[in-house]
């Protein structure tokens, strides 16, 4: 079995600021507000995603890339139910997200960029009464969620309020809680985030096990190598487009020779592009800006004697040097011109 | 509709409720009882008072409990849960329809509502001592009004919670509540704002005037009141109106 998931055309325009910008969020009691009366001068208008189409098959790691506000977690929040597309349709399996929720909510395990856990509960609790929303009896709730707890080591603070928890603790029970109901398909939004290098490690393992029993997952994130190691395919987001997919192999393929040379000069010139494409190996030469020069290559190392020779000769001074080697952030920087931290 | 999950969202709210009870009551209860105390008790006792203000004075201290209980039960965790950690998405992503969480956090709201009224009854009646004349002989008009009540307060508190955000919960108690309660002819009757004619009026758009007036009817109807058939008819458009006006901003609140 297992679950596929598709998107159709996504467009996904917010009309007013995250609730949470700008301190408290607006009196607005009773209908004594209507939009038409404050018709600010600059209607807010903030277009998330536009035009987003892609299919996940059943039972892949299927991994979103992008820079900061490129539009994963709203893209995972039309999936998940949470956000209302302007236009589109999405599909979980057989249902369409928005038009039927619940069997869509049935389907689906969440792990969202901020723990958004029921800080009422103690860890334990938060478990439990996840089982139990989805109709677990009390037998199955119980062992499940000590389970869980011990994978996720937290079975020492199982009986303590979350609201103690520290950053990376709330992450590793947001993930237990999302695999409390074993759902089909899991949903992570950037797991790693705050996790300290051996409890990703713990997190990749889990996810791969869990991937393992046939399970749909979806995950963002910002480190290549996770990535790269865990992603069966991959799309990159920028600006609410995707503007690339494929298995990370394909991906790297397709950047024109593989290596990247970032290179600063005191300033460029036509003249020196020209020249440094006619050096061996280098398949593409970019400018951009007034110091900056990539230059792709079949080759990393060998390449700078060359470019500091041809530099030299035509009374260049070349400041600084970075070697990427192939990698999703090469080619992340290959097709957006900016690196995946900018 | 799901109600394994609905039963389920329920046992939640009763688990929290319980494991803050104590406190909760107090919130709830105390000013209710000082004031009890000092008009029931105080104020009686010394004869500046006519020992029948007792019989008037608990229908409307009930009331007040009641829907300070249901406001606070059902807008106070949702400020906290709408807020930036958004604690209430685990709920949001249980498999039922946004709707019926609303309809859930109503109901558990009820539940504390009632409970706050039926505590307060034994606990103001102890505090008065003798003179207070309750009359159970409509126990079917009582409890449709204390049902009717109990919704406004847990409706009332969803569009609240649904419409205030944290940093102006005191001024919503200060501005809202705290006149509401002064001129929710708790204190005294309605027919005792005869001679200010506007003020009359006026005090009809308060629901909690309807809530006293009602209670008063069913407990103690020896004590002039409102008709309980205008009760029941104003306290079910309230009712209706807060229902609609909560559930559509909670489903505003809940999608972005
Ligand atoms: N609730 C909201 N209301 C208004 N605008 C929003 C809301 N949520 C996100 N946005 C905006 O939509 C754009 C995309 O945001 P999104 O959270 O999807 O990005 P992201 O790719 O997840 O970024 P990050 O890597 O920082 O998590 C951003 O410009 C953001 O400001
Ligand atoms: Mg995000």
């Amino acid at each position: 079995m297992g679950i596929g998931i598709r998107i159709e055309n996504l467009r996904k325009v917010y009309d007013a600021p995250p609730p949470m910008a700008g301190g408290g969020a607006g009196f607005s009691f009773a209908a004594v507000r209507p939009a038409s009366k404050e018709k600010s001068p600059r209607k807010f208008e903030l277009v998330a995603l536009d035009g987003v189409s892609f299919e996940i098959r059943a039972g892949e790691v299927f991994g979103l890339l992008g820079p900061n506000g490129a539009g994963k977690s709203t893209t995972i929040g039309v999936l998940t139910t949470r956000t209302q597309p302007t236009s589109g349709r999405a599909f979980i399996g057989e249902y369409d997200v928005w038009r039927q929720q619940v069997q869509a909510k049935r389907l689906i395990g969440v792990v969202p960029q901020r723990p958004n856990l029921d800080f009422a509960l103690t860890a334990r609790e938060i478990l439990t009464f996840h089982g139990a929303y989805f109709g677990q009896g009390a037998r199955v709730r119980a062992r499940r969620a000590d389970e869980l707890l011990e994978k996720f080591k937290l079975t020492d603070r199982a009986t303590h309020m979350v609201r103690t928890f520290s950053g990376g603790m709330m992450q590793r029970l947001s993930i237990a809680r999302a695999m409390m109901h074993d759902p089909e398909v899991l949903f992570l939004d950037e797991p790693s985030a705050g996790l300290d290098p051996q409890t990703r490690l713990l997190l990749w393992e889990i996810v791969r096990d869990y991937n393992r029993l046939g399970k749909t997952i979806v995950l963002t994130t910002h480190y290549m190598d996770e990535a790269d190691t865990l992603c069966d395919r991959l799309a990159i987001i920028d600006h609410g487009r995707i503007i690339s997919q494929g298995t990370p192999a394909e991906l790297k393929a397709t950047i024109p020779g593989g290596y990247l040379l970032r290179l600063r000069f005191d300033r460029v010139t036509e003249e020196l592009l020209v020249d440094l494409k006619k050096l061996p190996g280098v398949t593409e030469v970019r400018s951009a800006d007034q110091a900056f020069v990539d230059v792709y290559a079949d080759r990393g190392g060998p390449l700078i004697g060359p470019i500091v020779n041809t530099a030299q000769a035509a009374g260049f001074e070349l400041r600084d040097v970075h070697i990427a080697e192939p990698s999703l952030e090469t080619l992340f920087l290959h097709h957006t011109g900016r690196s995946l931290r900018d | 509709m799901n109600w394994k999950t609905f039963y389920a969202l329920l046992a939640r709210d009763g688990h929290v409720a319980r494991r803050n009870l104590l406190p909760t009551l107090l919130q709830n209860l105390l000013q209710p009882l000082l004031f009890t105390f000092v008009f029931g008790k105080v104020m009686t006792t010394s004869g500046m008072m006519p020992a029948a203000y007792k019989s008037m004075l608990l229908p409307g201290v009930m009331a007040i409990s009641m829907v300070l209980a249901g406001v606070q039960a059902v807008a106070m965790p949702l400020i906290t849960e709408f807020q930036f950690t958004r604690e209430i998405e685990d709920r949001l992503l249980a498999p039922i329809e946004i709707g019926w969480l609303a309809v859930e956090k109503i109901v558990a709201g009820m539940i504390q509502a009632m409970v706050a009224g039926l505590v307060v009854i034994p606990a103001a009646w102890l505090i008065m001592g003798s003179g207070v004349r309750l009359d159970f002989g409509k126990p079917f008009e009582f409890l449709l009004v204390a049902l009717l009540v109990a919704l406004f307060s847990s409706a009332g508190g969803l569009a609240l919670g649904c419409s205030v955000g944290q940093t102006q919960i005191g001024l919503m108690f200060s501005l809202v509540v705290a006149p509401m309660m002064m001129f929710g002819c708790a204190y005294y009757p309605w027919s005792a704002l005869e001679s200010f004619p506007i003020l009359h009026m006026a005090v009809l758009v308060n629901p909690l005037v309807y809530a006293s007036e009602g209670l008063r009817g069913a407990l103690v109807p020896q004590v002039p009141h409102m008709n309980t058939l205008v009760v029941i008819g104003a306290l079910a458009a309230i009712d209706l109106g807060l229902l609609y006006l909560g559930l559509k901003k909670f489903h505003q609140k809940a999608v972005s």
